[in-house]
């Protein structure tokens, strides 16, 4: 669970940066994107280090779901019959959406490819022109919300998870961990709301 | 003070459901066992069966008493067990649901009564030092660094009430389990076993039924002891470090 997040977060943080190249203009989107699909193409043809990145992803996507489902088997044997009284005192709601957050984003990745990748749900869905693209999706109120709603959940994801594979991982300082995780997950959200927000509201056009 | 009481009644294995009692006259200087108390004196007058429920020292060191009282295991004041929990943190009229603890491994035996003695089991794997008997060695033989010796006691102080299990979504023993792991693993006495104990206990607590820990940090909420969830993060980075290491 912990490795894999780690590896999920990695794309996050590359994730968000190439994003905030729509602020560079048009040219600078779209040519971080012909380079991403250029990597290593003398070696494995164009678009090839960017499958093996994808297969790496997907691997990784895989796993960190295995996980939850086991964790989420282990839960429930480990208590058949339930409360009929309960009351969380502590657990965040970070905390206790894990499991429902984490469907969520994964619901939100598969539309986002058909959106941004594929281009059968975008409004310009041009092959190449990812500048266009975005900014033709964040003129519209719903695709914006549907983003912010994936990237808050996915806020939550990670202040939970962070400091949660941190203390897997051995680290056992919980106050100093939470704070830098919800640190953390403050910076990606803005991050990755940023681009949305500035098409929308017409700072990007 | 009048209360009325939601208590599960469990005699077999599936019969289980919750009862309502009524108290009329509860003072706030009593303890929730002494409501019991009083509450089963009238049961037993009236020729019904009383609830059965754990309790032993009642003041709050044997681990005993534990109970789900509305939805909070040992109810709702931090720090504190159901025995030293009075009524005076309750509304007047108010209605209180009682439930035993509940994890697979934890089976009812009667009402408001389990069996914890998983929990032994897993002290049995490795919750414990090798060393030979006899006189008391000189309190000052081995010396300790306070930091250490402060750490240790507050892990120490786990009165093995099993709220950490009751109270986590997953059924999670791992604070109890870390509890002993760090108790044990950072005063110089308990090293020569140290990479054996984790992984020993970590594997009893797996294999006993309890879930897995998602660092929700429920169970030091609820803890009695206040123990800290750091101790989970110890247990994980010496379970990490004995995995990787030859086993000797
Ligand atoms: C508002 C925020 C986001 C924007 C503007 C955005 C934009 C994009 C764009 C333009 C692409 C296509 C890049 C290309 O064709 O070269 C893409 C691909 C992708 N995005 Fe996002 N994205 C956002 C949020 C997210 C989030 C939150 C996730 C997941 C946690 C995510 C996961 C992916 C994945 C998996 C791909 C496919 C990469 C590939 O294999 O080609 N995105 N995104
Ligand atoms: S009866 Fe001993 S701790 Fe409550």
């Amino acid at each position: 669970m912990a490795v894999s997040g780690v590896a999920l977060l990695l794309f996050v943080v590359a994730h968000m940066v190439g994003n905030l190249k729509v602020f560079l203009g048009p040219e600078s989107m779209d040519g971080y994107g012909r380079w991403l699909r250029s990597i290593g193409s003398a070696l494995l043809g164009n678009e090839g280090v960017l499958w093996v990145l994808r297969i790496g992803l997907v691997v990784m996507i895989v796993l960190h779901m295995t996980a939850a489902i086991q964790l989420a088997r282990r839960a429930r044997a480990a208590r058949p019959e339930s409360y009929r009284a309960r009351r969380p005192v502590q657990g965040s709601y970070a905390a206790r959406t894990m499991r429902w957050g984490g469907v969520i984003i994964v619901l939100f990745v598969v539309y986002h490819l058909l959106d941004l990748t594929v281009g059968v749900l975008n409004p310009h869905g041009v092959h190449g022109e990812i500048y266009r693209n975005v900014t033709a999706d964040f003129q519209l109120w719903y695709v914006t919300l549907a983003y912010t709603v994936a990237v808050l959940a996915l806020g939550l994801h990670i202040r939970h998870g962070i400091w949660s594979a941190l203390q897997t991982l051995g680290v056992s300082s919980a106050r100093v961990v939470q704070t830098a995780a919800l640190g953390f997950a403050v910076f990606i959200c803005v991050g990755y709301l940023s681009v949305p927000f500035a098409v929308f509201f017409g700072l990007v056009r | 003070m009048r209360l009325t009481l939601r208590i599960w009644r469990q005699s077999t294995k599936d019969d289980g459901r919750l009862v309502d009692y009524r108290l009329d006259d509860v003072s706030e200087d009593m303890s929730f066992l002494e409501v019991l108390d009083v509450l089963n004196e009238e049961l037993i007058l009236a020729g019904d069966e009383p609830v059965a429920f754990d309790h032993d020292c009642r003041e709050g060191i044997c681990g005993m008493c534990g109970m789900m009282i509305n939805g909070v295991a040992h109810g709702p004041e931090r720090a504190t067990t159901a025995c030293q929990l009075h009524m005076r943190h309750f509304a007047d009229g108010a209605t209180i649901t009682v439930e035993p603890w509940r994890a697979k491994p934890f089976p009812v035996v009667r009402d408001l009564v389990v069996d914890r003695s998983a929990l032994d089991r897993i002290i049995e794997a490795g919750g414990y030092i090798s060393a030979p008997t006899g006189s008391a060695p000189d309190a000052h033989a081995v010396a300790v660094p306070k930091p250490d010796a402060d750490t240790a006691f507050e892990s120490a102080a786990c009165i093995g009430c099993g709220a950490c299990v009751a109270a986590c979504p997953n059924g999670s023993g791992m604070l109890f389990t870390a509890a002993k792991i760090t108790h044990l693993g950072v005063l110089p006495q308990g090293q020569p076993e140290r990479d054996s104990r984790v992984l020993d206990m970590v594997r009893a607590h797996d294999d006993l039924g309890f879930g897995g820990c998602t660092n929700t940090g429920e169970c030091t909420a609820v803890c009695p002891k206040g123990v800290p969830l750091d101790s989970i993060g110890r247990l994980n980075r010496d379970l990490l470090r004995a995995s990787l290491r030859p086993r000797r």
